[in-house]
Formats: structure tokens, C-alpha cells, sequence
């Protein structure tokens, strides 16, 4: 009798026990949706694990008023059809202030209208365990983060303190005002997750799918500039041509790429033949050195 | 089938049948343990870069002076990358046309036991380094120790930097006939010897030339085949319940984790601590009703009669797992504040989180020379024997037997760390408190907090400590 389980069998049991003791061991749970292909995943898992019983925590979603008009209709589209309460975070503050990645830079911008925002959201609901699509092999600094990650009263990610982590088992001990971020997907490869996307028939936001669209070409990034900020300069010129997005997040920072692939197994084809680590498009990890990880420690995902 | 990034003709790339491969690719959860002069790094750099783990832009980062250097791709944080060595567990992930794998690689450092048994706790198979060059350290005898303690069904020992002794045969028979006695000795019976070349690539994923008096297989080739799920499918059903699912009064279903075994529709089953039988009458799950499910699979139970289950239950068939207050139990202590019998602890084995006592050190063992020790408290780092009584009763297997139902980790109550990993070797006898374990929970009770006794082993000196002390509290009072 072959007792074998194929990887996303097993990855998907994982998750499942891990969304599920959170949601048995915390006070207020909520999940992080940021409507990205991790979270579409997270989203279905969520569904599996309490089945046929509802998700029983909402969802929060930070948003930076930056991010594409068609990632805000997924997400109010997604919610209603899985039937969960969604929670909507901005800084209004920093907005009202002009805040925007041109006049303050990618990482104060990030700081003020993610980083801000989530743990201003995370307050006002009270939550102490925040579900995060964050996968292990994003990112060098990523490689070593916990399932349960530990933040303190300030939110703050302590690489030199985490708690060892053993088996299946968890320590979702913590005092009033700590709080956890969970990361139910730390098993993940990028692989995984378009696997399981198109194993499973999991709905994802149409940008990822390649169409000819307007953009503008600025140094080696390609720009959907549906923004007023991201309009052309006057030396520079719109060009057409087919791309997608092969990861999502504010349309100013979150490079396109020209691709061929309008459907899953094509992006599955380019995935497998491409030579760089996705996050390469995105602007705001190669701030500096080891960005990402200064960027957690303050609480940013 | 090319199956690799960064090879693939994309005009001849049949995606349908590269999917039809992926899905049936198992999954293996591996570690590695060594120190910064093993050549750890650059084995799974080797292993990353040969799989084609790892993204072209990781690789330009981990350039120096024309040639990769591969231990650059696997050092992870800042303050590690200033030391220049990695001292906390990381994960990478990596797949041939075979396998995905999971590897958790840790760091050798003596002051980092607690790390290497995180990395082993969920491992399937262990690589252990031995250097061809230095022979058998202390530290590669820890690590084959670390590695059958935490249970990992399969051991590859790799004698590498076989390139500096002239790829010399009898250096590696000789490290194998003196190594193997001493795994035997650790209970692991099935320990497969590779010799290598992590920096040069020899036996690691294909066959050496350098070598041909070898005729076994790569590391790579043991990897993709080893077997090693079935020891946990061949154990009796286990399932700790997580979460009672009641969306409605029509439905009433026990969501878990198979920790071992099989379960079928029909299947008799008993739950504890309530000690009713029922049988299963569904398996549920959102991809619709299954008529069998095995570890480690999530899945969803209905029963045919109403019985009181709730979160921290234990339902199972077969042999009954042991049920007790009282266990022994092989601990690797992680917390910087010593084990204190005094303090209060919890426990959390399977789904159920109680208050815990250690009751008595019995003795630690020496990870450098397995001998025990008689002592009183572990510190950090330190792996011992102790007796612990949980206020409720816990539903378990030895260890031994099963890794899902045999492990728990221990809390500290008053910092929520956590203090230590368990390993339960059976139920112990409900043994008396010492009158100096007694006395210092006494005391602890009336001393403020943060005050600390140091008392000694024997009863009679202890009380001499406490009263004293007491002394001191009224004189002040």
C-alpha cells in the first residue's frame, strides 16, 4: 500500500493544523489579506481548515491607497464570497500629508503607509495573532523567521530572540499587548503556491495574467502608471506592450514584467525557466543591505 | 524532462506533463548539522547550487573573487553575517525531478544544542559531517547523538574534504569502522556512508571519478529515495483534537492533525480522557467526504454517537496511548534560567496546554561523552532525564514509537519562553516530592519574587536554608 502524499498534500496539512491552533488559542486572531497570490492561498486554506464551519476571524487589509484598482475589486469580491468580515487599515494622516514613495523615499514611505498602518490596524482591533503569507525562501532574512513569530507591546520583530520552535508545537503564550504573526505558508516555495493555485482552481487578481497594456519604461522598471504620480515625464513616452505582474503591491514601486503568459501553465513554463527570485522586481528590498530584515524589526511583514 | 530553472528549452517545455510530474514529488524534510570547519555550508551550497536551488541573483551575491563561494548562500542575518558564522536554524527549500525538500540547517556550536535539536525535530534523515581530514570530533559524535535522540529515522554520514587526503580509501574505511560501532551503540542501525567533496563536488550529486573504489550512491541519489514515511502510517491512529467544528446543531465534527496511523468511515475509536468508544462515521474535508486518511493528513471527524470531545482530546484506535499525570522524559533544556523544580512550568503535548512541575532531575547526559551525571537542574544547552507531573493527565506513546504523540515543550509560566523540548520515555510512577522540593515551593510562595534559594541536595541542609531564611522574612515582617 503506497501511504505516499505529494508535497502540496502535505504542505496543505501543515497549514491547516497551524490556522487551526491559532484559532483555537488566541482571544482575536485576524488575518492579514494583501490580496496577492500568497494570500489567495491563505485565503483557501483558511476555508479548508474550519470546513464546514465559517472562517471565524476577519480579514484586515492595510491599504496605502497606492495599491491597483483591480487589486482593490478582487479583494471586496473575494471577501464577500468567502463570506468574511473585511477590516480596511490606512495612515490617513500620512496621506492627508502627501505621502508618496517620490517625495519620501520607498522605505519611509513603506514605514508610514505599511508598517504604520498595519500596527495602527493591529491596535484598534485589539488582535493578538496576525495570520501573514510570508514564505521562508522570499528572502534571505526570511529563511530563519518562525511559524509563530513574537512581536513586543511595540510590534517589533527581535531576530536574536525568537522563540525555538520543535515539531507541530507551538508557544502561544503571551501577555496583554504582545502579539504573534503567524505564517502558516513558511513551507511554501513560490513553486508550491502557482501549484497549488492551479491544482486547486484558486481565484487570483487578473494582473498576473499577461495583457497588452499602457506602461511607461523607467531605467529597468516597467510601470503601470495608473496613478497622477506615475504619469510620464516630459522627456518620457508611453509604450504598449504584453506584461504581468509576478508580484503585487503599490503600482509605483511594483515593477511589471513583458511576459507571454495568459494563463496558469504559462506562468508555471516561465516561472520554471526564469533566472531571478521574484522579489528582484520590487523596488523596496534593495534599499540597502539587508533591508528586509531592518524593515521586520519595525514591524513591517 | 527538465524540470530545473534556468535549462529549460521553453519551445519544447511540455508544462502539462511538468505538472503532472510536480504533483506526484513527495516531500522530505532533512537536516544538517556541522560546524563553520565541516564545510557544512558549502555542502548545501553545493546541493542548492547543483539542484538548482538557488536564484542566479543569489548567486551573484555569493561571488568572491571570481568563484562562488557557497557558504555565502546560506548565511542569513545581519549579526551572523558580521561573525561570519550562522548560529540560529534556517530553512531552504530546493526540488529535483524526484523530490522537493525541506532542509533545516543548523549550526554545530556546542552552545547551540538547542538549535540543532529544533532542526532535528522535524527532520526525516540527518546529515552528519565527518572531516575526512581531522577524523572523529567530539562534535560530530554530538550530533549523531542530537540527531537519534530527536528520533530522525535516517542518517547519512558524509566524510568529506576527501579531496585533502588524496581521495585515500582507507581513510575513509578506517572513520567509518570507527564510527559506525558508536551510531550502533545510539540505536541507529541504517546509517548510510558517503564519501565527499563538498568543495569540489565529489559524491555529492553525481558520482566521483576521483573515487572509484566507492560503489555506492551520491547524498543527492540517498536523498531523492530514501523512504521514510511509513513508520508513522504503520502506528496506531492517533489524532489530538484541535477545535471542535459546530457550524450548526446539525453538524459536530472533531478537526485534527493524523499524527500516525490510518482511519477509515466505520473504524472504532476512543476518546480521552473521557475513555468512550464510538466509531467514525465520516471523514470530512472541503474537497469533499474520504474513505481513508492517513498521517499526516488535516481532516475533520464525525463520530456515530454524541460523546463529550473537546479541544485537547486524544482520539485513537488500536493499542490505547498511555494515560498519565506523571511521565519521564528525556528533556533538552533551551532556556538561559536553569530548570528550577520550583518553578512553575506548562506543558503543551499534542493539542493540550496543562500546568507542570518538574519533579525530580534523575541525571544529565554528557553530549560530548553520553555519560550521566547526577544533578539537580539542567542549564541551557544541557539534555537530562527528569520526572514531570502535569495537573492533568497527558495521552501519549513513548517517543520512540511515535514522534507525534511522545514529544512536548515546556513553558516557563512566568516569561512564557520556552524552556525546553520533551522527549517522553514512559508514565512514572506519582513519586513523593523531596522535602527540599517541597520546601523551596514553600518558600518561593512567601520570598519575593525574583529571590533565589540555592538549595542544596541534601534534605537536611535544605530545611537548615528555608528555616533561616523564613527567619530573615519575619524578622523583617
Amino acid at each position: 500500500m503506497a501511504w505516499d502524499i505529494s508535497h502540496l498534500q502535505a504542505l496543505e496539512a501543515e497549514s491547516l493544523h497551524i490556522i487551526r491552533e491559532v484559532a483555537s488559542e488566541f482571544q482575536r486572531p485576524v488575518m492579514l489579506y494583501s490580496i496577492g497570490k500568497d494570500s489567495s492561498v491563505m485565503l483557501r486554506l483558511a476555508q479548508k481548515a474550519f470546513y464546514p464551519g465559517p472562517i471565524p476571524f476577519p480579514l484586515l487589509h492595510v491599504d496605502t491607497s497606492y495599491k491597483f484598482k483591480e487589486m482593490i475589486e478582487f479583494r471586496d469580491k473575494m471577501a464577500a464570497s468567502v463570506g468574511a468580515r473585511l477590516i480596511v487599515s490606512s495612515n490617513q494622516k500620512a496621506l492627508d500629508e502627501g505621502a508618496n514613495p517620490f517625495r519620501l523615499g520607498t522605505e519611509r514611505c513603506c514605514g508610514l503607509l505599511k508598517t504604520q498602518a498595519l500596527l495602527d490596524g493591529l491596535r484598534a482591533g485589539n488582535y493578538d495573532a496576525a495570520f501573514g503569507g510570508a514564505r521562508r525562501d522570499e528572502e534571505k532574512s526570511r529563511a530563519k523567521e518562525r511559524v509563530y513569530s513574537f512581536r513586543d507591546t511595540l510590534g517589533q520583530w527581535d531576530p536574536k530572540n525568537q522563540r525555538p520552535e520543535l515539531w507541530n508545537i507551538y508557544n502561544s503564550r503571551i501577555e496583554p499587548g504582545e502579539s504573534i504573526r503567524v505564517f502558516p505558508l513558511s513551507n511554501w516555495t513560490e513553486m508550491d503556491v502557482w501549484q497549488y493555485i492551479h491544482h486547486e482552481d484558486i481565484p487570483i487578481v487578473p494582473m498576473y495574467f499577461a495583457q497588452e497594456r499602457e506602461v511607461l519604461v523607467r531605467g529597468n522598471s516597467i510601470i503601470i502608471p495608473e496613478l497622477a504620480i506615475t504619469q510620464p515625464r516630459p522627456d518620457e513616452k508611453l509604450q504598449r506592450m504584453k506584461v504581468r505582474m509576478r508580484s503585487l503591491g503599490c503600482s509605483p514601486c511594483t515593477g511589471a514584467i513583458r511576459s507571454e503568459a495568459d494563463t496558469l501553465p504559462k506562468i508555471i513554463a516561465e516561472l520554471v525557466a526564469a533566472k531571478n527570485s521574484e522579489r528582484e522586481n520590487r523596488v523596496i528590498d534593495h534599499d540597502r543591505e539587508g533591508s528586509m530584515e531592518l524593515k521586520k524589526r519595525e514591524g513591517y511583514f | 524532462m527538465p524540470a530545473v530553472a534556468g535549462v529549460v528549452d521553453l519551445t519544447r517545455f511540455d508544462v502539462e506533463e511538468f505538472l503532472r510530474g510536480e504533483e506526484s514529488k513527495d516531500l522530505l524534510r532533512f537536516t544538517t548539522a556541522g560546524s563553520v570547519d565541516d564545510g557544512k555550508s558549502t555542502l548545501i551550497g553545493r546541493l542548492l547550487h547543483d539542484a538548482k536551488g538557488a536564484y542566479e541573483d543569489q548567486l551573484k551575491q555569493a561571488i568572491r573573487g571570481g568563484e562562488i563561494d557557497f557558504s555565502l548562500l546560506t548565511d542569513g542575518l545581519r549579526a551572523e553575517r558580521e561573525q561570519g558564522i550562522t548560529i540560529d536554524v534556517a530553512y531552504r527549500y530546493f526540488s529535483t525531478p524526484k523530490r522537493k525538500f525541506i532542509l533545516a540547517d543548523t549550526p554545530g556550536h556546542e552552545q547551540y544544542t538547542r538549535n540543532m535539536a529544533t532542526g532535528a525535530s522535524t527532520a526525516e534523515l540527518a546529515i552528519i559531517l565527518l572531516d575526512a581530514s581531522r577524523g572523529i570530533t567530539t562534535q560530530s559524535m554530538r550530533h549523531a547523538y542530537i540527531a537519534s535522540l530527536l528520533g530522525i529515522p535516517h542518517i547519512i554520514v558524509a566524510v568529506n574534504k576527501m579531496d585533502l587526503v588524496n581521495y585515500d580509501q582507507e581513510i575513509f574505511q578506517r572513520l567509518r569502522a570507527e564510527f559506525a560501532p558508536f551510531l550502533t551503540r545510539l540505536g541507529v542501525n541504517n546509517a548510510y556512508f558517503v564519501p565527499i567533496s563538498a568543495l569540489k563536488g565529489d559524491n555529492v550529486v553525481d558520482l566521483s571519478k576521483n573515487m572509484p573504489w566507492f560503489d555506492g550512491h551520491s547524498v543527492l541519489h540517498q536523498l531523492e529515495t530514501v523512504n521514510t514515511k511509513l513508520a508513522t502510517v504503520e502506528a496506531p491512529f492517533r489524532m489530538a483534537v484541535q477545535r471542535v467544528v459546530r457550524p450548526d446543531m446539525t453538524f459536530r465534527g472533531y478537526a485534527g492533525q493524523i499524527l500516525s496511523g490510518v482511519i477509515r468511515p466505520g473504524d472504532e475509536v476512543l476518546a480521552q480522557p473521557s475513555g468512550r468508544r464510538s466509531r467514525v462515521e465520516r471523514i470530512v474535508t472541503y474537497d469533499g467526504d474520504l474513505k481513508v486518511a492517513h498521517a499526516p493528513l488535516s481532516i475533520t471527524l464525525t463520530l456515530a454517537d454524541e460523546i463529550d470531545i473537546s479541544r485537547g482530546d486524544m482520539i485513537s484506535a488500536g493499542p490505547e496511548p498511555a494515560s498519565s499525570r506523571s511521565i519521564e522524559a528525556t528533556m533538552v533544556w533551551f532556556n538561559a534560567q536553569p530548570l528550577d523544580p520550583a518553578r512553575h512550568y506548562l506543558v503543551k503535548h499534542a493539542s493540550q496546554m496543562a500546568p507542570a512541575r518538574v519533579e525530580a532531575v534523575e541525571y544529565r547526559i554528557d553530549v560530548n561523552t553520553l555519560h550521566a551525571e547526577p544533578v539537580t537542574s539542567l542549564a541551557m544547552n544541557e539534555v537530562g532525564v527528569v520526572r514531570l507531573t502535569a495537573a492533568r493527565p497527558l495521552f501519549f506513546d513513548p517517543y520512540r514509537e511515535n514522534r507525534g504523540t511522545g514529544a512536548f515543550i515546556l513553558i516557563d509560566r512566568q516569561t512564557n519562553a520556552t524552556a525546553a523540548a520533551g522527549m517522553i520515555v514512559a508514565a512514572a510512577e506519582t513519586g513523593l516530592e523531596s522535602a527540599a522540593d517541597r520546601l523551596a515551593r514553600l518558600v518561593r510562595a512567601v520570598v519575593p519574587q525574583g529571590a533565589h534559594l540555592n538549595l542544596p541536595d541534601e534534605d537536611e541542609e535544605a530545611v537548615a536554608v528555608v528555616r533561616d531564611a523564613l527567619k530573615g522574612i519575619l524578622r523583617h515582617a
